[in-house]
C-alpha cells in the first residue's frame, strides 16, 4: 500500500499533470482562461481576490523552502529547529488564514451573487472543495501534525520533505514519507488529487502568469495567417467551454 | 520611414440621423451571441450625453489611453507594466455591468401559452444576465435625442469640462439647445493602448490593414485591455472569459467589401479607404508635448499616396499595387489630409485613432434657423459659426482636444461649401471668393461637395481586396466547432438563439455566405449551427 502511496502515485499525478498541461494547450487554447466574474460582482471582487492569491504566494514559498531545502542545510547556517518552526508556523499560519478567509470570501460571494452563482460550472464546485480540502487539511497538518498517533514527536522535515526530494531522483524513499503522520499523509493525497485535476479546472490560468509582460514590446503586428486553420485549437473534450446557460430550475428548453 | 497601410474610416457626422441601422446590423452580425449581450462593438450615442458605457470619457475615472510622462515618454494611464501584473488578481477600474446597462429579453412565450383569462397576457422583460425578471432602467442609447437629460446631462464629462472651464455658467437649457449623434466603433488606433495593456500580448494590430485584433486563442481574460482602451471599445465576453472587439467586419474587408455598419448606413455618412503612414514616427508623433498638437501631429505621419518617395518605400514596405492604387484613391485620405474636413475622436488619449470625423454644422444651422435667419447665406453661418460658442467649444473638446480654431475652419468650410453649391444650384455662378475664405479653390470646392454630398458606393469605399494568391484561404473551412463536445453543440437556450451555449467568432468569409445564399437547396441545420447572425439567414 504504501509503495503504490508514496511510490507509484506521485509519478502517475506528476505524469496526469503534465500530460493534461500539454493536452490542453495543445488542444484547447480557447478555453484556457481565467473566467473573471468581475462583470457581475466587484465589490468583493477587489478585496477577496488579491488577498487570496498574494497570500496562495506566500504558501506555494512556504512549501517549497520546507520541501525544498534540507534540515541539515539550516542547521549548518545556525537556525535552529526552533526558531524554523516558529517562523515557518507563524507566518504561514498568517498566510494559511488569509488564503482561507480570501477563499472563503470568494465563496461566499460566489454563491450569494447571482449571475456569479450561474456562472459557476460542476467542474467549479468540484475544483472548490479540492481546493478548499487542500488548504484546510493542509493547515490541520502543520497544527496538529508535529506528534504522532503514539505521541511521538514528528519533524515533517525529516520525513515528508525527504521523501519529497527523493522523488525526483526517482528513488522514492518510501519509508520515510510512511513515517509520517496521517495528518500529513491525508493532506498530501488530496494535493495529489488537486494537481491531478488542475489541467481540467479553471485553475490553469495560474500556468500562464503573462510573465512576458515585462519584455515584450508594446505594439505587436502580426501579418495575416497564411492558413486559418493553423491557428486554431479544437477544444477539450471533458466539458463544454465557457459557463453554464441561464436558466433556472424548471424551465422548459424550447426545442422545435 | 517605414510604410504601413491601415484601413480607415471617415464619419460625416451632419448626416447621421441616429437612427441605429449600423448598431443593429452589426449587432445581428457579430454580437447576437450569450456572453455578448450587452456589447455594441457599434454604438450610436446623442451628445451631449453621457455616451456609452456611461462617462467612459472620464479618463481620471476609467485610466483609459496614454499619458505623456516627463521626460516625453508615453506611460499607460492605468500604470506601468509592474502595477499592471501587481493588480492583476482584481481589475482595478474596469466599468461594471451597471456601467453598460444589463442586458434583457422579454418573455414572448408568455403571449402565447398563458391560460385563458380576463387579463391581457403581457411579456415580462428578463434579463438575460440572470434570467429573472428585471427593471430597465439604462441601455446602449437610453438619453437617445436628449430623452430624459433633465436628470443625466450634466454627467456629460465634456459639459462637466466645458464648464469648469469658462468663466460665465453655461444653462442647462442653453445646453439643450443643440443636439446631434455620434456613432461609434473600434478606433483601430495606430498606438493602441489596449494592446499595450494586455499582459498576454493577445492583442494586435494586422501587418497588412492596420486591423486590431483579439487573439481568441492567446487572450486569457486579465481584462487590463477594457481598462487600458480610452473609448471603452473593448468588451468582454462574461460567458467564454475573453475579450471581444469591433474587428472592422475583416471577413468582408478581405474580399473587398464594406463594413456591415457602413453598408446598412441609411444616411450612407461612412466612407472607408486607405491611409498610408510611416510606423517608424508613430509613437514620436504621439507623444507631441501639446495635446492641441496631437492632430497636426497625426496628419504628418500620413503619408501623401502621390508622392513617389512614398510609393517606393511603400514598395519596398510589401505593400502591393492595388493597395497604392487604392490609397491614392482613398476618399477617407482625400477628407482627412487633403481637403482637412475630418477630426480624429479625442486625439488627447494619444492612441492615434484611425476613425475620424467630419464635425457637424447642423447644430449651427438648426440653431441659425431656429431664430428665425436664413442659415444657408454665408454672412449668417459665417457670423453663427463665430458667435455659437457652445456647439464649437463642445465639439473641439471630442475632436481637437480643445482647440476651437481647427473645428471653426472645418465648419466654415462646410459653410462655405453650403453656400457656394446654393449659388451654383440656384443662380449658376460660383463664387470663388466664398472659396477664397477658407482657403480653398472653387474646383476643390466641388470635388468636395461631390464627395460629401453625391459620392456612389465605390466612391464611398474605396478596399482593395487581399492578395490574390491568398484568395484561396478566404474560403470557409470546416468549422472546428461542429465537433462533438464543441461550443457549436450547445444549440438554443430558453431565451432563444442569443442564450445558447457560448459560440466564438465564427470566420464566415463573404465567399461562403454567397454560396449558401445561392444554393439550390436549403442550408441543412447542421450547416446554419455557427452562423454568427441573421444577415446570413437565406430565408430557410
Amino acid at each position: 500500500m504504501d509503495v503504490f502511496l508514496w511510490g507509484v502515485l506521485p509519478y502517475l499525478t506528476a505524469a496526469i499533470f503534465f500530460g493534461g498541461l500539454w493536452y490542453r494547450y495543445r488542444y484547447d487554447q480557447f478555453g484556457w482562461t481565467t473566467r473573471s466574474s468581475q462583470l457581475y460582482e466587484s465589490k468583493i471582487l477587489r478585496i477577496a481576490s488579491p488577498m487570496f492569491h498574494y497570500a496562495l504566494f506566500v504558501v506555494l514559498g512556504g512549501h517549497l523552502v520546507g520541501l525544498f531545502i534540507p534540515k541539515n542545510w539550516t542547521d549548518a547556517v545556525g537556525i535552529s529547529q526552533e526558531m524554523y518552526h516558529l517562523t515557518a508556523l507563524s507566518l504561514g499560519m498568517v498566510a494559511g488564514v488569509a488564503t482561507l478567509l480570501g477563499i472563503g470570501m470568494l465563496i461566499y460571494r460566489r454563491r450569494t451573487t447571482g449571475p456569479v452563482f450561474m456562472a459557476t460550472t460542476k467542474n467549479d464546485k468540484a475544483m472548490y472543495l479540492v481546493l478548499v480540502g487542500a488548504l484546510v487539511l493542509g493547515m490541520w497538518a502543520t497544527l496538529t501534525g508535529d506528534h504522532t498517533a503514539t505521541g511521538e514527536h514528528h519533524n515533517y522535515r525529516e520525513t515528508v520533505s525527504v521523501w519529497f526530494r527523493s522523488l525526483f531522483i526517482f528513488q522514492p524513499k518510501i519509508a520515510a514519507m510512511a513515517a509520517s503522520t496521517i495528518q500529513f499523509k491525508i493532506h498530501i493525497l488530496v494535493a495529489f488529487l488537486l494537481f491531478a485535476s488542475m489541467p481540467f479546472t479553471r485553475l490553469v490560468h495560474a500556468f500562464t502568469v503573462p510573465l512576458h509582460f515585462f519584455f515584450r514590446p508594446y505594439m505587436i503586428y502580426r501579418s495575416r495567417p497564411k492558413s486559418v486553420e493553423s491557428t486554431h485549437t479544437h477544444g477539450r473534450g471533458w466539458d463544454k467551454i465557457g459557463t453554464p446557460d441561464r436558466q433556472k430550475k424548471g424551465d422548459d428548453v424550447y426545442k422545435p | 520611414m517605414r510604410v504601413m497601410a491601415q484601413v480607415a474610416m471617415v464619419m460625416n457626422l451632419d448626416k447621421c440621423i441616429g437612427c441605429h441601422t449600423c448598431s443593429v446590423t452589426c449587432k445581428q452580425a457579430w454580437t447576437n451571441r450569450a456572453g455578448t449581450e450587452y456589447v455594441w462593438f457599434n454604438n450610436v450615442e446623442t451628445r451631449p450625453g453621457q455616451g456609452y458605457p456611461r462617462r467612459y470619457e472620464d479618463q481620471e475615472k476609467w485610466k483609459g489611453g496614454w499619458v505623456r510622462t516627463a521626460t516625453g515618454g508615453l506611460r499607460l494611464r492605468s500604470g506601468g507594466r509592474f502595477q499592471k501584473l501587481l493588480s492583476i488578481f482584481a481589475s482595478p477600474v474596469q466599468p461594471k455591468l451597471d456601467d453598460y446597462y444589463e442586458p434583457w429579453t422579454y418573455d414572448y412565450e408568455n403571449l402565447v401559452s398563458a391560460p385563458l383569462s380576463d387579463d391581457f397576457p403581457v411579456a415580462r422583460p428578463k434579463s438575460l444576465i440572470t434570467g429573472e425578471d428585471t427593471k430597465i432602467e439604462w441601455s446602449a442609447n437610453w438619453d437617445d435625442s436628449l430623452g430624459g437629460t433633465a436628470e443625466t446631462l450634466a454627467n456629460d464629462p465634456i459639459l462637466q469640462k466645458l464648464r469648469k472651464d469658462s468663466a460665465e455658467q453655461i444653462k442647462l437649457e442653453y445646453e439643450k439647445s443643440f443636439m446631434f449623434f455620434l456613432p461609434r466603433i473600434c478606433e483601430h488606433c495606430l498606438n493602441p493602448s489596449c494592446m499595450a495593456a494586455c499582459p498576454s500580448g493577445a492583442i494586435y494590430k494586422r501587418a497588412e490593414d492596420g486591423i486590431v485584433l483579439v487573439d481568441q486563442d492567446k487572450c486569457r481574460g486579465w481584462r487590463q485591455c477594457i481598462t487600458g482602451c480610452p473609448y471603452k471599445k473593448m468588451y468582454f465576453n462574461h460567458r467564454s472569459g475573453k475579450a471581444e472587439k469591433c474587428h472592422f467586419c475583416y471577413p468582408r474587408i478581405e474580399v473587398g467589401l464594406p463594413t456591415v455598419c457602413s453598408e446598412t448606413c441609411v444616411g450612407r455618412l461612412r466612407y472607408i479607404g486607405i491611409i498610408l503612414y510611416d510606423a517608424d514616427a508613430v509613437t514620436k508623433a504621439a507623444a507631441v508635448k501639446d495635446e492641441q498638437k496631437l492632430y497636426e501631429a497625426q496628419l504628418d505621419i500620413m503619408l501623401d499616396p502621390h508622392d513617389p518617395e512614398v510609393i517606393a518605400a511603400a514598395k519596398l514596405g510589401d505593400i502591393p499595387d492595388e493597395w497604392i492604387e487604392a490609397a491614392q484613391k482613398s476618399p477617407v485620405y482625400a477628407l482627412i489630409k487633403h481637403f482637412k474636413v475630418a477630426l480624429p475622436l479625442h486625439p488627447e488619449y494619444r492612441t492615434m485613432p484611425m476613425v475620424w470625423y467630419i464635425p457637424p454644422l447642423s447644430p449651427v444651422v438648426d440653431l441659425l434657423r431656429e431664430q428665425g435667419h436664413d442659415a444657408e447665406a454665408p454672412g449668417n453661418l459665417f457670423g453663427a459659426i463665430d458667435a455659437l460658442r457652445i456647439p464649437v467649444e463642445y465639439l473641439a473638446e471630442l475632436f481637437t482636444a480643445g482647440d476651437a480654431d481647427i473645428v471653426t475652419l472645418v465648419l466654415q468650410k462646410l459653410a462655405a461649401m453650403r453656400s457656394y453649391m446654393r449659388g451654383v444650384t440656384l443662380r449658376n455662378e460660383r463664387d470663388e471668393s466664398l472659396a477664397e475664405a477658407v482657403g480653398m479653390t472653387g474646383k476643390a470646392m466641388e470635388q468636395m461637395y461631390r464627395l460629401l454630398a453625391i459620392a456612389k458606393y465605390d466612391e464611398r469605399y474605396v478596399i482593395p481586396p487581399a492578395h490574390r494568391d491568398q484568395a484561396h484561404n478566404l474560403e470557409e473551412m470546416g468549422c472546428s466547432l461542429e465537433e462533438e463536445g464543441g461550443p457549436g453543440m450547445g444549440g438554443s437556450g430558453p431565451f432563444g438563439e442569443a442564450s445558447g451555449g457560448p459560440v466564438p467568432v465564427a470566420i464566415e468569409s463573404f465567399n461562403a455566405l454567397r454560396d449558401r445564399a445561392t444554393a439550390d437547396t436549403a442550408a441543412s441545420s447542421e450547416s446554419l449551427r455557427d452562423r454568427t447572425g441573421d444577415t446570413n439567414w437565406d430565408g430557410n
